[in-house]
Parts: C-alpha cells; sequence; structure tokens
C-alpha cells in the first residue's frame, strides 16, 4: 500500500497521544468514512474475525454514537460510545468515547482534525485522557479490551488460507 | 484479558520508563549517552541547571533502568541501557500497527468513495 507506513504516532504531554496520517483523497471522502456507518464498518478495528455490527451514529453537536465490535469465532463483544460535542463537516470533529468495560479510568475526548491540501488529506486524531496513568495504560495495552484478541492470536489467523486473502494487509 | 504476547513485559518497569522519558532534560541525557558514556560532570555541562539537579534526573533513569554506571570508581560514567527503551518504544509500536491496520483498511474504502465519485460525475 502507497500510505503504508506514513501513520504518525506519538505521546504529548502527560494525558494526549496524537496520531497524523494522510490520505490520498479529499478531506469530505475522508470525513464521511470516518463518520458513516456503513463506512465505518469496513475500517474500523474490523480484523481477524471482528466485526462492528452495531455502528449508530447521532452526528450533530449533543448527539450520540455507539458501536458494539463482535468476534463471530467465540462472540466476544466490546462496546463503546459517547457524545459528539463539535462536528464541522469535512474539517473537524470532536467527541466523547469511554469502553462498556473500559481498562483505563474516566472518559477520553479525542478531537479528529482534516486538513485538505491538493486533495490529499491529513487527519490528526488527538485523544486526550483523563490522567497520565489512563493515557500510559491506553499506550500500553493496545489489545486489551477485546479489538484485537493479541497479535499471536492474529499471527495464527495470518497463517489460516481464508484469513490471507483478505487480512494479508495486517502483515508486517 | 492480557494479550499473552505482551505478558513478557514488565508494567512496573514501563510505568517507570514512560516517567523517565516524560522530562525533557532526562531525554537529552539519554540522547548524550547514546553516543556513549559519560560521568556526571560531563553529562551536567550543556544544561543550565546545577549538578545536584543533574544528579536527581540520574537518579531517576537509573531507577527506571534506563541506564547504569560504569565500573571506574572516580568516574562513575554512567551508561545506556537499552533493552527497557525498546520494551517502551515496542508499547507504542503495536498500538501503531493497530491504528495502521485500520487506516490502511480506511485507504482501500477511499480508493472506491473516490472511484464512484468519478462515475457518478463521468455518467451526468
Amino acid at each position: 500500500m502507497k500510505n503504508r507506513g506514513n501513520l504518525k504516532l506519538s505521546a504529548s504531554g502527560d494525558r494526549e497521544i496524537v496520531m497524523t496520517r494522510a490520505f490520498d483523497a479529499p478531506r469530505s471522502l475522508v470525513f464521511d468514512a470516518y463518520t458513516k456507518p456503513e463506512l465505518l464498518k469496513r475500517w474500523l478495528g474490523v480484523f481477524g474475525g471482528w466485526t462492528l455490527p452495531v455502528c449508530e451514529v447521532d452526528l450533530r453537536v449533543g448527539g450520540a454514537y455507539r458501536f458494539v465490535w463482535r468476534h463471530a469465532p467465540d462472540g466476544h463483544e466490546m462496546g463503546m460510545g459517547g457524545t459528539y460535542r463539535e462536528v464541522v463537516r469535512p474539517e473537524r470533529l470532536v467527541n466523547t468515547e469511554k469502553f462498556d468495560e473500559s481498562w483505563y479510568p474516566g472518559e477520553a475526548l479525542i478531537t479528529a482534525a482534516f486538513t485538505e491540501q491538493s486533495g490529499k488529506t491529513t487527519l490528526t486524531v488527538t485523544m486526550r485522557y483523563e490522567s497520565r496513568a489512563a493515557r500510559d495504560a491506553v499506550i500500553k495495552s493496545p489489545m486489551e479490551g477485546g479489538v484485537a484478541e493479541s497479535y499471536d492470536k492474529l499471527a495464527e489467523l495470518l497463517g489460516s488460507p481464508e484469513v490471507r486473502g483478505t487480512q494479508r494487509r495486517e502483515r508486517t | 484479558m492480557q494479550p499473552s504476547g505482551y505478558r513478557r513485559f514488565s508494567p512496573d518497569r514501563l510505568d517507570a520508563t514512560f516517567a523517565a522519558l516524560a522530562d525533557p532534560t532526562r531525554r537529552a541525557i539519554l540522547a548524550r549517552l547514546a553516543t556513549g558514556q559519560a560521568s556526571v560532570m560531563e553529562l551536567a555541562a550543556p544544561f543550565d541547571v546545577s549538578q545536584p539537579a543533574i544528579s536527581k534526573h540520574l537518579k531517576v533513569l537509573e531507577r527506571a533502568g534506563l541506564i547504569s554506571r560504569g565500573r571506574d570508581a572516580q568516574r562513575r560514567p554512567r551508561r545506556l541501557e537499552a533493552r527497557p527503551l525498546a520494551e517502551a518504544t515496542g508499547w507504542l509500536e503495536a498500538y501503531r500497527r493497530f491504528w495502521e491496520g485500520n487506516f490502511e483498511r480506511l485507504d482501500a474504502v477511499l480508493e472506491e468513495l473516490k472511484a464512484e465519485k468519478k462515475r457518478g460525475r463521468s455518467k451526468r
């Protein structure tokens, strides 16, 4: 993939994680893919047997969203949701985020900024947590909570032929 | 549900590592030590802070296992310990890979949206 490896990710200050990634598409499309359920279901956390069967988005200030991932092989589910604080299509989205069975304390505040130049979009996501401990917990156990069981499990899955076709991009 | 692949990392050690890395002076000290071992005096030289303040920073780095003391009893040179740093970046690396996976799928979605848009336009 041509965009592979251009993700920049860093811990910022005490409580934040900042992520930037460029996309070869205008920001109106990136914003759509980031906010429309039928598009979110195709990319957000869906790999290694996980799907996103519940994806409800009420895209307005004060509106709520609710995502539930399901791992078909064992029926495991993971839910999260929050409220939109700012909705400025197609340049800015601010929302709260809380997992049902959270592995970090409190609620996170997620700010996504979409900037466009010559038809390409840079997405900057700032994730602000309630404490340094919460932020560090997120960095340290990214796979906890069930988005993916583990990279060991993933490596196993990648070895099986039915996954190899669809999940090749997960391989590093 | 702790992913088995990550159990070999020690959470306490990581807490200490991240805390130690949070300070710019300590990061600068580590950068200096990456080029070779150095005495406390040598480490303090580029900074506008007292030697006791540098010693305090060195203690934090030592507790985090990021540096150790050399054998020379007089100079007591500090040197970098690579392993905890590698562990800390390993965690970030796993998190990065998770998001890279998401964004590569998003790339594919965007390619389709672009193609649809083009088709829609040419029809009109």
